[in-house]
């Protein structure tokens, strides 16, 4: 990478993509005409309703989609001066091993291989030579993403371990490749209250830390108010209004924004009390 | 593991003993006179028959035949054959291996075939060499199996010559080691790739499924996000979790054939229990098709057996829960 022409240019670019599926004879405009820039070490929120294409997108960006069911995908996508629409699949495989991108998916138990050991799940993620031996390795990206005793967790299977940890383990093959920045596609969704709490932090700090660029998509404003410095919000492939996390949220321009803003506040204060401290 | 083990042997002797009172009971309900039925076509000397109604109490109630049934098959007796005029037990010891050695050469023949088809449709799904692998095996599972055994006997045996039509070894044969077990598999070859082309193709239609519905799974696309080639990925990550479907089918498919694959036998005069299930039939040789009903039922309850430890080994849910 050349210092000079890339450090003024954003991390990624995303200029009017378009993501098209076919679901049966219909044709859904699952992205439509999106423009998003994320920053190098920034951290960004994607929010909106189910349905509105927060996934597709962040699977669009990062070449995740089953080619089956698309039906059109166009647009520009630009990591780092590179254009990822017509990237060769060597040099796509390499992004995905080294410094590239990476993503953690909502529900973790689906997304890992219920018949192999965790431990040899994120070791086929490291990429390239590294320090001491693999297992080494592992057990460090196991504690880093805030898994306690790593070695007994390597030698578990997927569904031995509790949501909270499987999802660190999510997080742990994420970062496996030492990503420049991370998708994460609402990370807490499938945990309960405490468990959620701290995997957010574990996430603040490995942003903080790893001067990590990430990308949060949730339909749970809060999540993205507690990490994220600007906001994206959309509906229906669409991004309706961006900014500033606190100016998005405090004065929304978007009549659409403003009523999903209000309508989780309101959700949040009938709900339990999240703030109080997390039991480790 | 062990005690897993242990624990399903001992499921099997009840599962055993049903097997064969249902087998018994059916024969109980055939109308006709057993003696009769025993001897053939011959008239019975009352002596004969006085000893036959005593040996096997016929006299008795049908729970008493039964239970003298059992209390012989414990001493290792399963009947005398008069069709073949030897106990049923040296008929089946003589005929098994056969039966055995013919549908597990298939078998080993019939799963990488299979495997790899399916493998190939189900990862190339809905384009070219997916339709040509799918209607090729649609195509070949469709081929009824003696029709299809008739038909290699036609073409490589009548027309061409390379093997022969039918037995499973020449009457008389000198050839000793390595020359006899290339004379086994000339004989072996028809049968076997009958076999292997109709369980083969049955094979790759489960595996295309499977394989297909492992790839529409969450950790492939966790599995792509980490960068690993499409080989890799099925390797490592679609082989093993498509084959339960594979086992369970074809734990099926050899339990039942292990218990006498009757048409294949039959088309090809392979002197197994199938062959001999068909001639006791024909005889009304009771005492033989009950024996061969034990031995097949007997395979069914290990291969089974065979599959859950496999279906154990492949999963590790499987292995917490049991």
């Amino acid at each position: 990478m050349s210092a000079a022409s890339v450090e003024s240019a954003p991390l990624l670019s995303v200029r009017n993509l378009k993501v098209h599926l076919r679901v049966g004879e219909a044709i859904v405009r699952a992205v439509d005409g999106i423009d998003l820039s994320i920053e190098q070490g920034e951290s960004i929120g994607i929010v909106g309703e189910s349905g509105s294409g927060k996934s597709t997108l962040a699977r669009a960006i990062l070449k995740l989609l089953p080619n089956v069911e698309l039906a059109a995908c166009e647009g520009e996508v630009n990591f780092r001066g590179l254009d990822l629409a017509g990237i060769s699949d060597p040099a796509l495989r390499d992004l995905r091993r080294h410094h590239g991108f990476a993503m953690i998916f909502q529900d973790p138990l689906g997304y890992l291989n219920p018949t192999k050991r965790v431990g040899a799940q994120v070791a086929e993620a490291i990429g390239g030579k590294s320090f001491g031996s693999i297992g080494d390795r592992v057990q460090q990206l196991l504690a880093e993403a805030g898994l306690p005793s790593p070695a007994q967790i390597a030698r578990r299977f997927p569904h031995e371990l509790s949501g909270g940890m499987r999802q660190r383990v999510m997080i742990s093959i994420a970062l496996a490749s030492e990503p420049a920045l991370l998708f994460a596609d609402e990370p807490t969704t499938a945990l309960d209250a405490t468990l959620q709490l701290q995997v957010l932090e574990t996430l603040r700090r490995l942003h903080r830390d790893r001067q990590m660029a990430m990308a949060i998509i949730s339909h749970d404003l809060g999540v993205v108010a507690e990490l994220c410095n600007r906001v994206y919000v959309m509906r229906d492939g669409k991004v309706l209004e961006s900014g500033d996390t606190v100016e998005v949220f405090e004065s929304p321009k978007h009549p659409y924004a403003a009523q999903l803003i209000e309508l989780s506040t309101r959700h949040r204060r009938h709900a339990a009390p999240v703030g109080s401290k997390a039991v480790p | 593991m062990l005690r897993f083990i242990l624990f399903r042997l001992l499921h099997a002797i009840p599962l055993l003993i049903a097997v064969i009172f249902v087998v018994l009971l059916m024969l109980q309900l055939i109308p006709g006179d057993p003696v009769q039925a025993m001897v053939g076509d011959f008239p019975v000397s009352p002596e004969f028959r006085a000893a036959i109604t005593k040996q096997y109490h016929l006299d008795a109630s049908f729970p008493v035949r039964v239970y003298s049934y059992f209390v012989n098959l414990l001493h290792g007796d399963f009947g005398y054959s008069y069709q073949f005029q030897r106990p049923v037990l040296d008929l089946i010891v003589e005929t098994a291996p056969r039966t055995i050695l013919l549908t597990s050469v298939g078998f080993l023949i019939a799963i990488p075939v299979g495997v790899l088809i399916g493998i190939i449709s189900g990862t190339t799904r809905n384009k070219r060499v997916d339709h040509f692998w799918t209607s090729l095996a649609l195509v070949a599972y469709g081929i009824p199996i003696f029709w299809l055994g008739q038909l290699l006997v036609l073409v490589l045996a009548v027309h061409l010559g390379w093997f022969p039509t039918q037995g499973m070894g020449p009457l008389v044969s000198h050839a000793h080691g390595f020359a006899w077990l290339r004379e086994r598999a000339h004989y072996l070859a028809l049968p076997a790739l009958a076999f292997a082309v109709h369980e083969g193709t049955r094979f790759a239609r489960i595996m295309r499924a499977s394989v297909a519905d492992t790839l529409g799974q969450g950790y492939i696309i966790t599995a792509r996000a980490k960068g690993l080639t499409r080989w890799a990925i099925i390797r490592k990550h679609v082989l093993r979790n498509s084959c339960l479907p594979l086992i369970s089918v074809a734990g099926y498919v050899l339990g039942s054939a292990l218990g006498g694959a009757v048409l294949l036998e039959t088309v090809f005069t392979w002197p197994g229990l199938g062959l001999l299930l068909v001639q006791a039939v024909r005889m009304r040789d009771n005492m033989t098709v009950v024996g061969i009903a034990i031995f097949a039922a007997l395979a069914v309850i290990v291969i089974n057996l065979v599959v859950d430890l496999l279906y154990a080994a492949i999963d590790p849910r499987i292995r917490g829960s049991s």
